[in-house]
């Protein structure tokens, strides 16, 4: 069943067990920005919405603007044109209210704070009491399974232990959405695995919206409620997939080897052709 | 220098002559306001500017006066007076090349070591960084005395003192550049059982260049001070820093700032070329080593 | 990393050298050499170095034989003195010289062994490295007659310290508590705050760097007579030769630290709506912290160099470079030895306190930290 719906693409949300509610709302959105010699589309006419309580995924090839697309949701970037509506608000009255947490490629922790103090950094900048922000940071860490690293400063932390701080930093204001983009990009698979694992037991019990950028198929298909698919020069949407409908929502990774797991990320990677994705 | 900062920088150095220009006004305008009152005539505003910036000792000078007072030293005789300032250039600049070269080599040779052999480094490099934290300067005077009083005058007492200034970045430069070898190629050179010395030929000395030529920019420049400072106890004979000191002595402003320009002009061409032989040596062009 | 528990690398057979000092003499007394024999404070103390290098093995560790073979060692270099102060010349001593080279390969040896060792051991490496330099020269220049006009025994030094102590710190006071300190800290100062100014300002950025590049490339110093032609004797010139030479370094330092900090540290702050400020004091001036302590440990020695060189185009009769380019006229290099051990004393000092502070600020940082 390959899907050949050119973009834009306007979707409904899911059938869930709570009454969906748009959380992000694109429409229209194009990105130009002007190279050395010719302008780059980075995305053109980009639509999409997202429900609340959704896990999104978007793939593709470097330069399909996934990270773009996710930048701009986040006021990181500035459109061209087109709208975007997060939580009802622009994406700049949504930054200034906090209303998501963003997960970076790397860490990005501060080398001069403690993992603690890492996480307390977005509560210090919104004025929590010193108190209440130590514990909201405990609770943080207990949750991605870090308590008892609390006084160890971020170097002396693996890789994926410094990712997981990176997630209970941003999950510490306790925002609606959490943006992430490619955060277990640069580990190696059996950390990424079992941080995949995490992640979907975090999403679960905190009913967080995610968009996630990834360009893993395997992580995709196991995390998401629905993967974009997206494709390069220009950036647009291919196909959006459902997976909602025949992964259960709790999952393990020997999910991975079901022949329903499997037809999904095939139409993924036949999404992925379409967009001439493995050309070069 | 991109377009993109000719503007700032065109601005900046307008906004540099422009306050020159109101610096030579105000801090020459008392002696020439003394100057005005003594002729006994009326006198104008105007009169008095015009006064600050044609002063035949100023305070300040201004950078016109300058600029003819360098063209008149520069074209008015010949190469080899005394009174023609690129003489003296050439004075400077003959000790801090000769000192360059030393500095060169002992920086090179300390860091080889230091790199090949551990004690070296542990019981070594805390004197090269102390020595210089001694203001060598001030040793300058001292130098120049001791090796005058064995005979040698001229060049080396100043050599040695630019030597003295310009080893220490090269030593440091150099220890960061030949350990700058990807420990993947160090061990790919193991797995050819090349010896230490064909590891330091094909692979430590070439990885090295980037940060070498970094460190040859600073050491060339200082260099420069080095020779100059050196030359300040000779007694005004030649060079730049005599000419600095004989114009501090007899309230020769003009003299001071041209030998000054002249300096800054040495210094830049020296770094210049330190900077054109990096592009042709240094293959991959420019280095971004720090 | 201990390497007390491996196998120590046998001993380069150099230093044995010294066993052939017996056959030469070992001193001269009234214009008769004399024999390592008919020395028996000499003969003690050869027989103890030699003693030391068989016994080597019987330590445990690696601490324990650089002890040992560092008796030896002191033993060597205690002979020439003890000599010397006997009234032996020391000239034609081959045989002393021998032992006093083998000696010295000797610590060699020593301080190879305790390259490898850590905590507060691994500064014993530098400190005997400086102290056999400075003992090294005491006996070369003693033993070797050297005329003090051209390199006066650092026991000279230290008497012409003790005796003009009221005089040098007078100068210590002028040059370094005066003078130094007020430049350094108006210059650094200075150069932070515009710096600031420069990152709210791109356009000034753009301009000022090319013209601090070109600074450090400009023998700033040479700026010393006008400034004591415009600001006098005191210590306003010495200041405002400081001010200019320390501007420059300080503004580059902290402009390159102000845009060390990551884009994506940049993209955290800007998600958390935080401005510039909040940005500037709680992710940039932490990340550039490094670079303004490299811009104040460059500055640190300038300020010194300036302060001293601007002293030789005039002063108040106090003032180290007043008293070196006084002293150098009358030739008392005593004195002058004496006020230069005292800069350098200083400078290696303000070095130390700011290498210090850096680490106690800078733990963090890669080159610093320890797991």
């Amino acid at each position: 069943m390959p899907a050949a719906q050119p973009a834009p693409l306007t979707l409904v949300p899911p059938a869930a067990d709570t009454a969906p509610r748009t959380i992000v709302d694109i429409r229209n959105l194009t990105l130009t920005y002007q190279a050395a010699d010719h302008p780059v589309y980075a995305l053109s006419d980009v639509s999409l919405s997202i429900a609340k309580g959704d896990f999104i995924s978007l793939i593709g090839p470097s330069g399909c603007g996934k990270t773009t697309l996710m930048r701009v949701v986040a006021d990181l970037e500035q459109p061209t044109s087109g709208e975007v509506t997060v939580n009802g608000m622009t994406p700049e009255q949504a930054r200034l209210k906090r209303a998501y947490g963003y997960v970076f490629q790397a860490p990005a922790l501060y080398p001069w704070r403690t993992v603690e103090r890492n996480v307390m950094l977005p509560l210090e900048i919104m004025g929590m009491p010193k108190a209440d922000r130590q514990q909201r940071a405990r609770e943080q860490l207990d949750l991605v399974g870090l308590s008892g690293f609390e006084r160890k400063f971020p170097w002396q932390l693996s890789g994926g232990m410094q990712q997981r701080v990176s997630i209970a930093r941003a999950l510490a204001f306790d925002p609606d959405l959490l943006l992430m983009d490619e955060p277990f990009g640069a580990l190696d698979e059996i950390t990424r695995d079992h941080l995949n694992l995490q992640l979907t037991r975090l999403w679960l019990s905190t009913r967080k919206t995610c968009i996630f950028v990834t360009h893993s198929i395997a992580e995709a298909v196991f995390l998401s409620t629905r993967i974009v698919v997206m494709s390069p020069r220009p950036g647009r949407i291919l196909d959006v997939i459902d997976c909602d409908r025949d992964l259960p929502r709790e999952r393990t990774l020997d999910i991975r080897e079901s022949p329903e797991f499997q037809r999904i990320a095939h139409r993924v990677r036949e999404g992925l052709m379409e967009g001439h994705s493995y050309d070069d | 220098m991109t377009t993109k900062n000719m503007l700032p920088v065109a601005v900046m150095a307008l906004a540099v002559l422009v306050l020159w220009y109101a610096g030579a006004v105000w801090l020459n305008a008392p002696t020439a306001t003394d100057a005005l009152n003594r002729a006994g005539h009326d006198w104008t505003t105007a009169d008095l500017i015009r006064a600050t910036l044609a002063m035949k000792r100023p305070i300040l000078p201004t950078p016109d006066q300058v600029a003819r007072d360098l063209y008149t030293s520069l074209t008015g005789y010949p190469v080899t007076s005394i009174r023609n300032l690129l003489y003296h250039t050439g004075v400077t600049a003959g000790a801090a090349m000769a000192g360059f070269g030393m500095g060169v080599v002992l920086g090179v040779a300390l860091a080889a070591g230091i790199v090949q052999a551990r004690t070296l480094e542990s019981s070594l490099l805390p004197w090269v960084i102390a020595s210089q934290t001694v203001p060598i300067l001030a040793i300058a005077p001292m130098i120049v005395v001791i090796l005058g009083n064995m005979g040698f005058t001229g060049l080396l007492p100043k050599a040695i003192i630019a030597a003295y200034l310009c080893f220490f970045p090269i030593t440091i430069g150099m220890v960061k550049g030949l350990r700058s070898a990807d420990p993947l190629t160090l061990d790919l050179m193991r797995t050819y059982s090349a010896g230490t010395a064909q590891t330091f030929r094909l692979l430590r000395l070439p990885a090295s260049l980037p940060y070498l030529f970094t460190s040859l920019k600073i050491a060339v420049a200082a260099s420069v001070v080095g020779a100059i400072v050196a030359e300040l106890p000779t007694g005004g004979q030649a060079g730049l820093g005599a000419r600095l000191l004989s114009g501090s002595y007899y309230g020769q402003t003009v003299q001071i700032w041209s030998a000054l320009v002249m300096a800054a002009l040495l210094s830049v061409t020296l770094v210049a070329a330190v900077g054109l032989a990096e592009r042709v040596l240094v293959p991959g062009g420019r280095g971004g080593a720090r | 990393m201990s390497r007390s528990n491996m196998a120590r690398p046998a001993m380069a057979p150099w230093p044995l050298v010294m066993l052939a000092a017996p056959l030469l003499p070992f001193a001269m007394l009234d214009g008769a050499a004399l024999y390592l024999p008919q020395i028996p404070v000499a003969l003690a103390l050869f027989a103890l170095s030699v003693a030391t290098i068989l016994a080597r093995r019987l330590p445990a560790s690696a601490l324990g034989e650089a002890v040992l073979l560092l008796v030896g060692v002191a033993a060597a270099y205690a002979a020439p003195l003890v000599l010397l102060n006997q009234g032996h010349a020391l000239a034609q001593a081959g045989g002393l010289w021998l032992y006093l080279a083998g000696a010295t390969l000797l610590l060699w040896r020593v301080l190879a062994l305790l390259a490898g060792v850590t905590g507060p051991a691994r500064l014993a490496g530098p400190a005997l490295f400086g102290m056999a330099l400075v003992l090294l020269w005491e006996i070369l220049t003693r033993g070797f007659q050297v005329p003090t006009i051209l390199l006066p025994p650092p026991s000279l030094v230290a008497t012409a310290f003790a005796a003009n102590a009221a005089d040098l710190w007078d100068d210590f006071r002028q040059t370094v508590l005066i003078s130094v300190l007020r430049g350094y800290l108006i210059g650094c100062g200075a150069g932070f705050l515009v710096a600031i100014l420069a990152d709210r300002v791109p356009f000034l950025a753009r301009g000022l760097l090319p013209l601090g590049n070109l600074a450090s490339a400009v023998p700033v110093v040479g700026i010393a007579p006008i400034m004591v032609m415009w600001f006098g004797f005191d210590w306003q010139s010495k200041a405002a030769v400081i001010v200019v030479m320390t501007f420059f370094p300080m503004l580059i330092n902290t402009l390159a630290g102000l845009q060390s900090a990551e884009r994506i540290q940049l993209d955290l702050m800007r998600s958390y709506g935080a401005g510039y400020w909040r940005t500037l004091a709680m992710l940039r001036l932490p990340c550039a912290l490094p670079f303004l302590f490299n811009g104040l440990k460059i500055n640190s020695t300038l300020a010194l160099i300036g302060a001293i060189v601007a002293e030789f185009f005039g002063t108040p009769v106090v003032g180290m470079g007043f008293r070196i380019s006084t002293q150098v006229a009358r030739m008392n290099l005593d004195i002058v030895w004496a006020t230069i051990a005292v800069a350098a004393l200083t400078g290696s000092l303000l070095y130390g306190a700011l290498a210090l502070a850096e680490r106690h600020v800078t733990a963090w940082h890669p080159s610093l930290r320890k797991r």
